[in-house]
């Protein structure tokens, strides 16, 4: 019988939570008064037991609890705990004992009775309540052990039963979340605890960092929290990293709730971005941005900069887009913010987000005074390195708009410099060249070199060699660029100059927002078929010259590109007249109920054929308001669905404002797109729900 | 307490203790991908890890790592503390413990285990009283060892 349960009880390999010895084995066992025996069957229960054996055996269980023997009884204790993750309706039954077992002084049956405790309290907010009068009791008994100390057979360097200081403490944090009074009561106690424990070695830490853990999360007198924030900061000084480590997280968990207590610590969690440890300087890292705020903005990035410099590759993406979005938020000036994301470019060019050519332009674009001083800085960078793609995109873009500025020579804040036209066009044609350059940076290379034509005194043979060049370029859309562009030359030349004048600022975000140009009234043709704001210029261009290709008759006229179904072609050759641009995917009207309709539009941006861009419009011509419009949509795997915010939800009737909402669908595939729209809304004083599918989309938009 | 796994530096698993119903599927799995991942550590690392959802607490001890898997809520120093308690005992029990003690001796290990846990939690904190609680055991099943744990 004993070795049967020896087998049971220290195999290893029992897989699942049924044990194969039989419960009337366990339950005799358990009851036949020899210790070891119960022992064994208890560990037994404890690892391996089934819910339905723990229901089996919960008496039994119960009545070892009251056994005059400490060894039985702290295992049947924490049997029961198991039994409760188990079968949680057996909290009734383990829960009277449990005030008795707390006067117990054998540390083992007072450790697993708190730990039951605990777990009855995770359980049961009737089970919480009622454990709260005991909050007084559990501060003398940590109290007790904190001052008098029981004895050196429980004490670890020092300090007396951290395991047991450590459950009480856990125990009184979840008795004090959320409680004034059970926090009030063991305000002192904590505090006493956080100042007293020797903090020479682990043992004391792990006391004081769950202390720290509690003062945290019950309602705590602001001092004491102050104070809980303060050893976190002594733990970022000590030598052991663990400790350095698990302050880190604390403090990250910290830095929204206590803001001001966890600034005080700035410098130290600064200096932890030099850790060697990865996970240590990843942790400082989240925990520095968190940290930047207005007034510490300059000197934080000038740190966060040198880290970028020399951090570790896999958190260089992190670290760049925590500095660009720290700049955004709280730059202080406009050249100080371009000044930054420069940095942040040249350093860590190939990390950043698609997004940061985009914000720079427009940043620059904004900022009117710092043309000059923008346009000299990304020359220089420009000459210097012609690798990283992001600053060469935005160089190249701004050498383009600016150029006439970068060659006057002087801007006071930084020295002058003697360009000469030669060398300008020099480095674009090196951008163009260079093997290291993306399709998307050569074609704002070649945008640049197009509207330097314009910008610059010489006569521009040396601009229609290079255009002229890449007419045959393998790259289509290049090449495309470049027919375009030599038309512009040979036959529209009296338009040139105008077509190519400076971009007004680009609108946030308004990928879909008409982008009016400056351009010729034709280019104020321009459909909604604009694409991100990176190609401003290069899309309305490619619009406008469409129809251009078919005129030029050029021997080298290259095959028909499928440019932009949805793009605006603008008849050039029609003016003064401005006919609209004809939408080259039909409408689809998919749902019409009482004069509520809701119609769908197709446009698919010419740089980018895998997307497709909906907008759903709901109308409404009868007598009543439509309220509470909710248009929610489901498409096939093979999509990828995005939403945005609808304008509103309400159509007022008679024809008024329609609601809107724009669905962004990625299709890489060309799979056949099919949707399924939920509608619900008010109308008529009845709540409508409404669930259809739409699979009759015209072929323009997914083919 | 989620599991215990004790792993020799070239990834030989020495003892597993589980307490949470996994597969043995699933255990294997586990133990393969942690192993990995614990040995792949650099020395000067810190001791602690986060890996799926759990916390990942190891220590090496001479040439046996001992790896414990908490959850969100549980302390990782007095985790280290339990690992340390839980090699004192080995120590005490074994005189000098090795990789080979154990290696030999694993129900003994297993034995002293429960003692000092019991379903993921400690049971008691007493280094006098497990090693007492061993001692009896031993008693109990081969008496006539007895003579030679006297020594």
């Amino acid at each position: 019988m004993g070795t049967q349960c020896t087998g049971t009880g220290s195999w290893p390999n029992c897989s699942t939570s049924t044990c194969w010895a039989t419960p009337p084995t366990l339950d005799s066992d358990l009851s036949q008064g020899i210790q070891p025996v119960q022992g064994l069957a208890l560990c037994t229960l404890s690892t391996m037991g089934s819910a339905e054996m723990c229901r089996d055996l919960a008496p039994e269980v119960e009545k070892l609890l009251l056994q005059p023997s400490p060894y039985v009884r702290k295992k049947a204790i924490l049997t029961a705990v198991h039994m409760i993750r188990k079968v949680p309706e057996l909290s009734s039954v383990f829960l009277p004992p449990c005030v008795h077992l707390l006067h117990e002084r054998h540390h083992g049956i007072l450790l697993g009775t708190i730990t039951l405790i605990t777990e009855l309290c995770e359980r049961s907010p009737a089970a919480l309540r009622h454990f709260r009068k005991v909050v007084p009791q559990l501060v003398q008994i940590l109290r007790t052990l904190v001052t008098t100390g029981y004895s050196t057979e429980h004490s670890i360097s020092g300090v007396s039963d951290p395991f047991l200081q450590v459950q009480i403490l856990r125990l009184l944090r979840i008795l004090g979340r959320n409680h004034e009074e059970s926090s009030e009561t063991m305000n002192d106690l904590l505090a006493q605890v956080a100042t007293n424990t020797d903090t020479s070695r682990n043992a004391g830490n792990a006391v004081l960092f769950e202390t720290v853990l509690t003062i945290m999360d019950i309602r705590s007198a602001a001092g004491l929290r102050v104070l809980a924030v303060n050893i976190l900061g002594r733990f970022l000084l000590n030598s052991d990293r663990n400790i350095r480590y698990v302050a880190l997280t604390s403090l990250l968990r910290l830095v929204q709730s206590d803001h001001s207590a966890v600034q005080r610590h700035r410098p130290t969690v600064v200096d932890c971005l030099q850790e060697t440890d990865a996970s240590l300087s990843r942790r400082a890292l989240e925990l520095s941005l968190a940290l930047v705020n207005s007034s510490n903005v300059r000197a934080m990035m000038q740190e966060l900069q040198a880290f970028l410099e020399s951090c570790p590759p896999d958190l260089r993406a992190d670290c760049a887009s925590g500095i660009l979005l720290a700049a955004e938020r709280f730059a202080p000036t406009k050249r100080w913010h371009i000044d930054t994301i420069l940095h942040v470019l040249t350093t860590a060019g190939t990390h950043v987000r698609d997004d940061a050519v985009a914000n720079l332009t427009q940043l620059i674009g904004g900022a009117q005074e710092l043309h000059a001083y923008s346009v000299r800085r990304l020359y220089n960078a420009l000459a210097e390195d012609i690798s990283q793609q992001p600053l060469v995109q935005v160089a190249a873009w701004c050498i383009g708009e600016y150029g006439d500025l970068l060659l006057e020579g002087n801007c006071e804040e930084i020295e002058p410099l003697q360009v000469d036209e030669e060398e300008v066009l020099a480095l674009l044609e090196k951008v163009l060249q260079s093997h290291m350059s993306l399709p998307a940076t050569r074609g704002y290379a070649l945008t640049a070199l197009m509207k330097l034509s314009t910008r610059l005194q010489g006569d521009n043979n040396r601009i229609r060699q290079v255009v002229s060049i890449y007419k045959s370029c393998l790259d289509v859309e290049l090449q495309q660029r470049a027919v375009e562009y030599d038309t512009l030359f040979r036959k529209y030349d009296h338009m040139r100059a105008a077509i190519l004048e400076k971009m007004p600022l680009v609108e946030r975000d308004g990928a879909q927002a008409d982008e009016e140009a400056k351009e010729s009234k034709a280019a104020a043709q321009l459909s909604e078929a604009v694409p991100a704001p990176t190609e401003p210029q290069a899309s309305q261009l490619l619009d406008l010259l469409d129809l251009l290709d078919g005129a030029s008759g050029d021997a080298q006229h290259p095959p028909p590109l499928d440019p932009s179904p949805g793009g605006a072609l603008v008849y050039l050759l029609d003016l003064p007249c401005a006919p609209p641009p004809p939408a080259p995917i039909p409408d689809l009207k998919v749902f019409e109920r009482e004069g509520v309709q809701l119609n769908l539009s197709f446009i698919r941006p010419p740089e980018n054929p895998a997307l497709l861009l909906i907008t759903a419009t709901a109308t409404n011509s009868s007598e009543g308001d439509v309220t509470d419009f909710i248009c929610q949509a489901a498409v096939p795997k093979s999509l990828q669905l995005q939403m945005q915010a609808p304008s509103g939800n309400t159509v007022p009737a008679r024809g008024g404002l329609p609601i809107t909402q724009l669905f962004r669908i990625l299709n890489p595939n060309k799979a056949p797109v099919r949707l399924k729209l939920r509608l619900t809304y008010n109308h008529f004083h009845q709540s409508v729900q409404e669930i259809f599918e739409v699979n009759n989309l015209p072929v323009e938009s997914w083919q | 307490m989620q599991f215990m796994l004790l792993f020799s530096r070239q990834g030989k698993l020495r003892l597993q203790k589980w307490y949470v119903p996994l597969s043995d599927k699933e255990k294997k799995k586990i133990t393969r991908e942690l192993v990995q991942t614990v040995l792949a550590r650099k020395p000067k690392m810190c001791s602690f890890l986060e890996w799926r959802d759990l916390k990942i607490v190891y220590k090496r001890y001479a040439s046996l790592y001992f790896c414990c898997a908490i959850e969100d809520q549980d302390n990782e120093l007095i985790t280290l503390e339990i690992i340390h308690r839980y090699v004192e005992l080995l120590d005490k029990y074994f005189g000098s413990v090795c990789e080979l003690d154990i290696i030999f001796n694993f129900e003994k290990a297993y034995f002293i285990l429960d003692e000092f846990l019991l379903g993921g939690e400690v049971q008691e904190t007493s280094k006098k009283n497990v090693l007492k609680a061993i001692e009896q055991a031993d008693l109990l099943q081969e008496p006539w060892m007895h003579s030679v744990l006297r020594e």
